[in-house]
């Protein structure tokens, strides 16, 4: 049931046309950020205003809308967007990956694979890449516009004279369709392959920094390396301790005060699919 | 002799009331060191600037020949062509190393950065390359990792000059590269650079208000005064046997030690 008193998708018609057309230069042009008037969202800036904006633009009557916050579906992030939209569309909702169409997501990609048809929208922070290292956005515009990426590069190397590796655990920079550097969001490095040629749509909002920006579907995302540093994806080295799985992403839980601590799948789903799974079998 | 690597005739430019260039020509041939003098205020800063592209002329035209033998104009050239020339083929020293220098970034990074901005992508050569540039330019390769806030002025120019001829540029401009460091550090610089200059066939065009360095250096003299050259000529001639009066005055100011 749609609560009255509200539009369909929260958003007004005059804004949700502007953000799709923001949506449909960012997808034109993969990796590139597209301005867009961000408005204002029942919850404050830095908790998913941009992802909900985008959401708000693209969901329709016939969508199944999955929201993950860090990998969980049960997270106050998650469930407090799940039941807004709930609310302001009457949309059916899932914490199944591969039932969803949309998946809204903070921090993380599920690890079930996305399939053709899906979309994956992304809740950013900061939508540029170089910022920690050009700040002034007119300058890191004009390296955008000329390509001009080799202070990136700088960094990486910066990193592995001091580290011996490049220490970006999350938000590792990429290059989009070999031409845009891109912030894949606050995702673990763990998660950058996956973005590569995904048969899934992936869209990107910044509410405060007012930036959208996509990588179509099969589009190439490369993640910054050097060729005899090449990136690799960092996992912790154990087993979730409830479906036993190594290939997951982990989380570390710190389980008492005496230094106990468990690693636990991060994607809840996918946790709980293998564990139904599992006790199915038995 | 060869055709002229720059090439810049009727550059005019004024800030207000003041001609900082008035009809200025100048031609520079590969391998070839061109000072240009005069004292403070005298438009040397501005004319480097016009020429390598940073500013525009009012009126006059600046071409390039680039390794091709393609002739261009450098102001019509676009902002991202004129980036590539930046990184690649041109250089810069400014005067202040903390202009051309990334102060957070280590010895090593600074150098490798024009590297990995026309491409390379192997941590080992660039880091191979970079060493080599520093014992090139005289800083303990140990210092590979050091930042260079911790390093004395003298040491940060010469990181400078490694930064700026990593990818071997064929023509570098040099902004009074010596200014602000004591005698002593001055001389070992200028030896370096005459070194390097030789070693690489670069064209140099450097500005300078010390007579000394320009005697040392360059093999051709532009004397500047009030935006205009007033003299120029091959370095000797012009500083043993000045025509103008300006020139006959700077050269009578050198301090004799």
């Amino acid at each position: 049931m749609t609560a009255l008193g509200y539009n369909f998708g929260y958003l007004d018609e005059n804004t949700k046309r502007m953000i799709r057309r923001a949506i449909l230069k960012a997808v034109a042009i993969p990796g590139h950020q597209v301005p867009f008037g961000a408005r204002e969202m029942p919850l404050p800036y830095g908790w998913g205003t941009g992802g909900i904006a985008v959401t708000a633009s693209i969901i329709g009557t016939a969508d199944t809308l999955k929201v993950i916050d860090q990998g969980a579906d049960d997270t106050t992030n998650a469930v407090s967007i799940r039941r807004f939209f709930a609310k302001v569309t009457g949309v059916a909702t899932t914490e199944r990956t591969g039932e969803a169409s949309i998946i809204q997501t903070r921090h993380r990609i599920p690890e079930t694979p996305l399939r053709q048809g899906q979309i994956l929208v992304y809740q950013v922070p900061m939508p540029e890449p170089l910022f920690r290292l050009e700040p002034r956005l007119a300058e890191t515009r004009r390296m955008h516009a000329l390509a001009d990426y080799g202070l990136m590069h700088v960094k990486l190397y910066e990193d592995i004279a001091r580290h011996g590796h490049v220490a970006i655990s999350y938000g590792y920079p990429v290059l989009v369709g070999g031409r845009y550097l891109m912030s894949p969001s606050p995702i673990p490095a763990f998660d950058n392959p996956k973005m590569d040629r995904m048969p899934a749509l992936q869209l990107f909002g910044a509410g405060r920094e007012k930036r959208i920006y996509a990588v179509p579907p099969y589009t190439s995302v490369r993640s910054l390396d050097f060729e005899d540093h090449p990136f690799v994806p960092v996992r912790a080295d154990a087993a979730c301790a409830l479906c036993q799985s190594r290939e997951s992403y982990l989380d570390e839980v710190v389980v008492d005060d005496q230094g106990g601590r468990m690693f636990v799948c991060s994607d809840t789903d996918y946790c709980g699919t293998r564990q139904s799974h599992r006790e199915a079998a038995e | 002799m060869s055709a002229p690597l720059l090439q810049a005739s009727g550059l005019s430019l004024r800030f207000g009331a003041i001609a900082a260039l008035d009809d200025v020509a100048l031609e520079i041939h590969p391998g070839e060191v061109v000072a240009i003098v005069g004292e403070s205020g005298s438009g040397k800063t501005t004319l480097l600037r016009v020429l390598s592209g940073l500013m525009r002329p009012e009126a006059g035209t600046v071409r390039y020949r680039d390794p091709a033998g393609a002739v261009h104009s450098v102001h019509d050239m676009g902002e991202a062509a004129m980036r590539r020339l930046h990184r690649s083929d041109w250089g810069f020293v400014h005067q202040n190393p903390r202009d051309g220098l990334r102060m957070r970034v280590s010895a090593g990074g600074n150098i490798g950065e024009r590297l990995m901005a026309v491409g390379a992508r192997h941590y080992g050569g660039i880091r191979a390359e970079a060493t080599a540039w520093l014992q090139r330019v005289e800083i303990d390769p140990e210092r590979i990792d050091g930042m260079p806030d911790k390093f004395s002025g003298g040491m940060q120019q010469r990181l400078q000059i490694a930064r700026t001829l990593v990818t071997h540029p064929r023509l570098v401009f040099m902004d009074e590269p010596t200014g602000g460091l004591d005698v002593s550090v001055q001389a070992k610089l200028l030896d370096m650079i005459r070194g390097l200059v030789a070693d690489l066939g670069l064209a140099v065009l450097i500005v300078t208000h010390d007579i000394a360095a320009a005697r040392l250096l360059a093999h051709r003299l532009l004397v500047m005064r009030h935006g205009r050259v007033v003299e120029q000529g091959l370095t000797d001639r012009v500083l043993d046997d000045p025509q103008h009066e300006y020139t006959q005055l700077l050269v009578a100011s050198v301090l004799a030690a």
